[in-house]
């Protein structure tokens, strides 16, 4: 096992794309990574894809071959693979790379994430999103994704002191965060007010709890570590990969308000890395909805359970607090191209440690940590860089 | 001796109120519910239909006696609102209390009607031997078109009856019914609501037939209205059946506690099957029962009910269901705009 | 378009609550599973047909739904304990004021979507507030 780094990272701007295809958003974001890295397409030896549903959304399987083609690489016949794991499939798809490098099997690789989900009407894009439920038995009674993170949020918030206004602040805080990234879907701030007037969309989730639907492509570019000096002067060290699964359905799960893969996912990752929550300085996690915020930094150990909410309101998480979560402006308000969305967590990590991040730079940042997940919590998986 | 061997009903627990219905269409609420003698009827929820009515009243019928499903060989459920023109609601109903496959099934349609031949059915099956049990069910969501006579009654609700030999709590002694064709009342296939034959019901339709069914049966069975203990009429409202029974030597204190049509409307199959029902709900061992049905201009069945000591004993729970009184109890008013986005009256875009 | 045999195959668990139950640890299962994850291949799994009776352990009110259920809305969704152990998601039929947690419900059996207007009709299991 040798050690892996990111040498090169690309993000397309993420919203609602109407002039750009599902082909041009990856190729873009592939592009950019490339330049970044300093490196021609010839010279990786493996892609891997992050999709949930190009299926559904424009009517297209066989994503590996398509994004490898379009990529200008069929003639080098590269070896590409989609991977798929409903809204973790972008990290998903770095663990698949990080594994393929790590194990010296291959030694420049690609992972990406895209996700095109405007070509269809949102009624059809709520229906593709419900498939990263239970479809037989959630979707199937008129279940819909924000009805199930509402479920958690009502059980959260019986049992845990957690106050609505606190909720909203996660929503508040992204939009703050987003204002400052250029690639965000949502560049305005956004006050408590705004939140809690917006229109219920499943009780007590309203609609500015909820992230976007969003067209976006992000890339990064994994090389071995001792490699990586040739191409970067400021390779970024894989520390951490994991990955954990847990029921597919809400109701089967052991603590509804409780995302045991990520807490499986999230020790993991610190064994594997030798290091603890105390040394991170900063963390992307999966914010679908804002109470998802709440559970994971309480479920990654970066507090107990029930103090994410006080945690929030006491700006704790803000971009410039102790524990900066999601600088990027999070699923919220960067906005949530399903299966790129784990890989764009992972160019926020890089730029952050790499000084990039201008406005929302957080000064000597060293260690950074993504969260991503599928479904309710079906999938998780969590890394960890640092330089 | 063929008879019921338990019975349920269920009741949707909306209701719409006549004088708000009177209130949209610009009509004197007073002479509405003076003339038809109705208050309200019942309106089903956003997800019922004929056969989830169906199946709740099949359900109470075996939540009073301790019956094996499996040994149901029959059922049958009348309706003028199945929910497919061309699949059977009484296979729904089979299969949600447990009698599929060991059984035969089908759907009748013959207008208020349907469910009263479903019953004539089972009692010849039972008698027969071909069945040990047979379900009979009236269930409907009545449809009356927006401002025309039939809306202010046109109600949901069902009754099923299971038949037997066994130890019936109600011996059914004899049925007779009449038959013709006249048109009174009909639905063209692919049209959303009834016609009616406006006053032309009366004489020619409601009174004739079930005179017609009433006579038969008082020739066959040697029996005169002093005979009975309570009757039960059809009832698209209050004064046709209070008319009948006075024109056949009925009291109205014999009809009292089978006239449900005030406050729940006209159920259509389940009409006359559920004013059984709330009879059934108060008879003592002996009572003697009558009742006549009619539907769609052209029919009427009659029955001759004994009931038994077995409707006291203790394999009979009445009250492990529901009575009609209680499913009376509690309504929830809806407006004309709730009422007609629950009968599915708003024109959507497909 | 949904698919007639996919519904068909689950009306014993959607009619009657079917479900099963390893006899050999004695834990119930609904949804059903063939396959239990305590004991694993040493499992013997048996039909069981729960009561339906049982608790709201967490609700929603869904105010924006999937097309087949826009015309519903709102509606209550329950995740709802069985009094045998099992917990699943269901709709209850109650307004959104009547629930709380740990509110008593019972089956009743109502239409849950349609396949369209023409197509198939779905019909299911829905819990009121058991009194």
């Amino acid at each position: 096992m040798r050690d892996v780094a990111v040498i090169g990272v690309g993000c397309t701007t993420f919203g609602e794309k109407w002039n750009t295809s599902f082909r041009d958003l990856f190729v873009q974001a592939g592009a950019l990574a490339l330049e970044d890295a300093g490196i021609q397409g010839e010279a990786l030896g493996a892609m891997y894809v992050g999709n949930m549903s190009a299926g559904r959304f424009i009517e297209q399987e066989h994503i590996g071959a398509l994004i490898a083609d379009y990529a200008g690489l069929a003639t080098t016949h590269i070896p590409s693979t989609r991977v798929e794991a409903a809204c973790a499939s972008g990290g998903l798809s770095f663990r698949q790379a990080f594994i393929s490098v790590a194990s010296g099997i291959e030694d420049i690789v690609v992972a990406a994430g895209v996700e095109k989900m405007t070509d269809v009407a949102s009624g059809a894009s709520v229906e593709a999103l419900a498939g990263a439920a239970d479809r037989e038995w959630e979707g199937f009674v008129g279940a819909t994704f924000p009805g199930l993170y509402a479920m958690i949020a009502n059980d959260y918030m019986n049992r845990y002191p957690l106050t609505r206004e606190q909720l909203a602040q996660v929503a508040v805080k992204n939009h703050y965060n987003g204002a400052r990234n250029p690639i965000a879907q949502f560049q305005q701030e956004i006050t408590l007010e705004t939140v809690l007037r917006s229109t219920l969309v499943a009780d007590p989730l309203r609609l500015f709890d909820c992230s976007p639907i969003t067209d976006g492509a992000a890339a990064v570019v994994l090389a071995p570590l001792e490699m990586a000096k040739k191409f970067t002067d400021t390779p970024v060290k894989i520390l951490a990969s994991s990955q954990a699964s847990d029921t597919i359905a809400l109701h089967d799960r052991r603590d509804i308000s409780t995302l045991d893969a990520s807490v499986a996912a999230g020790r993991r990752a610190f064994s594997m890395s030798g290091l603890s929550p105390k040394d991170i300085d900063l963390v992307e996690v999966h914010d679908c909805f804002t109470i998802a915020e709440i559970c994971a930094i309480e479920d990654l150990g970066f507090c107990k359970k029930g103090e994410a909410g006080r945690l929030t309101g006491e700006g704790v998480t803000a971009l410039h607090g102790d524990l900066p979560v999601n600088t990027s402006g999070g699923l919220k308000a960067c906005g949530h191209p399903v299966g790129a969305t784990g890989i764009k967590q992972v160019c926020e990590v890089v730029m952050q440690l790499r000084g990039e991040a201008g406005k929302r730079q957080i000064d000597g940042a060293r260690i950074g940590m993504t969260h991503n997940v599928g479904g309710t919590g079906a999938t998780v998986a969590v890394h960890i860089l640092g330089v | 001796m063929v008879g019921i061997i338990t019975y349920g009903v269920y009741i949707p627990r909306f209701r719409i109120k006549v004088e708000e219905i009177a209130r949209v269409w610009g009509a004197n609420p007073d002479d509405i519910r003076g003339g038809l003698g109705v208050l309200s009827k019942s309106v089903p929820d956003l997800d019922e239909d004929t056969a989830t009515i169906a199946v709740e009243a099949a359900r109470n019928s075996l939540r009073r006696r301790a019956i094996d499903p499996v040994d149901i060989g029959a059922v049958y459920v009348g309706s003028e609102s199945h929910p497919y023109a061309v699949k059977p609601t009484a296979c729904t109903v089979g299969e949600a209390i447990g009698a599929t496959p060991t059984m035969t099934a089908a759907d009748y349609e013959f207008a208020c009607k349907a469910g009263t031949a479903a019953i004539q059915t089972c009692m010849g099956l039972v008698a027969s031997d071909m069945v040990k049990y047979g379900l009979a069910i009236g269930s409907d969501v009545a449809q009356g078109a927006p401002s025309d006579a039939l809306e202010y009654t046109a109600a949901a609700g069902g009754a099923a009856y299971i038949l037997g030999k066994s130890d019936p709590i109600a011996e059914i002694h004899k049925t007779c019914s009449f038959t013709t064709d006249t048109p009174d009342f009909w639905r063209r296939e692919g049209q959303s609501y009834p016609r009616h034959g406006g006053r032309f019901t009366g004489d020619p339709g409601y009174f004739r037939h079930i005179e017609g069914s009433v006579r038969l049966l008082f020739n066959e069975t040697g029996k005169n209205p002093k005979d009975y203990t309570y009757a039960v009429f059809h009832q698209p409202n209050a004064k046709f059946p209070q008319r009948i029974a006075k024109m056949l030597g009925f009291s109205q204190d014999q009809i009292k506690p089978g006239l449900v049509v005030p406050r729940l409307g006209n159920t259509y199959s389940g009409s006359s099957m559920i004013g059984l029902a709330a009879t059934l709900d108060c008879a003592k061992a002996g009572d003697r029962i009558f009742v006549a049905s009619f539907g769609s201009g052209a029919g009427s069945d009659a029955f001759d009910i004994e009931v038994t000591d077995a409707i006291e004993s203790g394999d009979f729970r009445r009250d492990a269901a529901p009575s009609v009184e209680k499913l009376l109890e509690n309504p929830i008013y809806v407006d004309y705009a709730q009422y007609a986005r629950h009968k599915g009256k708003i024109v959507m875009q497909k | 378009m949904s698919s007639v045999a996919r519904f068909w195959r689950k009306i014993p668990q959607r009619y009657n609550l079917i479900g099963t139950r390893c006899s050999t640890c004695g834990r119930h299962f609904f949804p059903p599973r063939t396959f239990c994850p305590d004991c694993r291949r040493a499992g013997k799994i048996v039909d069981h047909k729960f009561a339906g009776t049982g608790t709201v352990v967490t609700y929603t009110v869904i105010r924006t739904a999937s097309e087949q259920f826009e015309q519903m809305t709102p509606y209550v969704l329950a995740i709802v304990q069985l009094d045998e152990g099992p917990r699943f998601t269901a709709q209850l039929v109650c307004t959104p004021e009547e629930v709380t947690f740990g509110m008593r419900v019972r089956p009743v059996f109502r239409r849950i979507a349609a396949d369209g207007e023409s197509g198939v009709i779905h019909y299911g299991t829905k819990f009121v507030p058991a009194d």
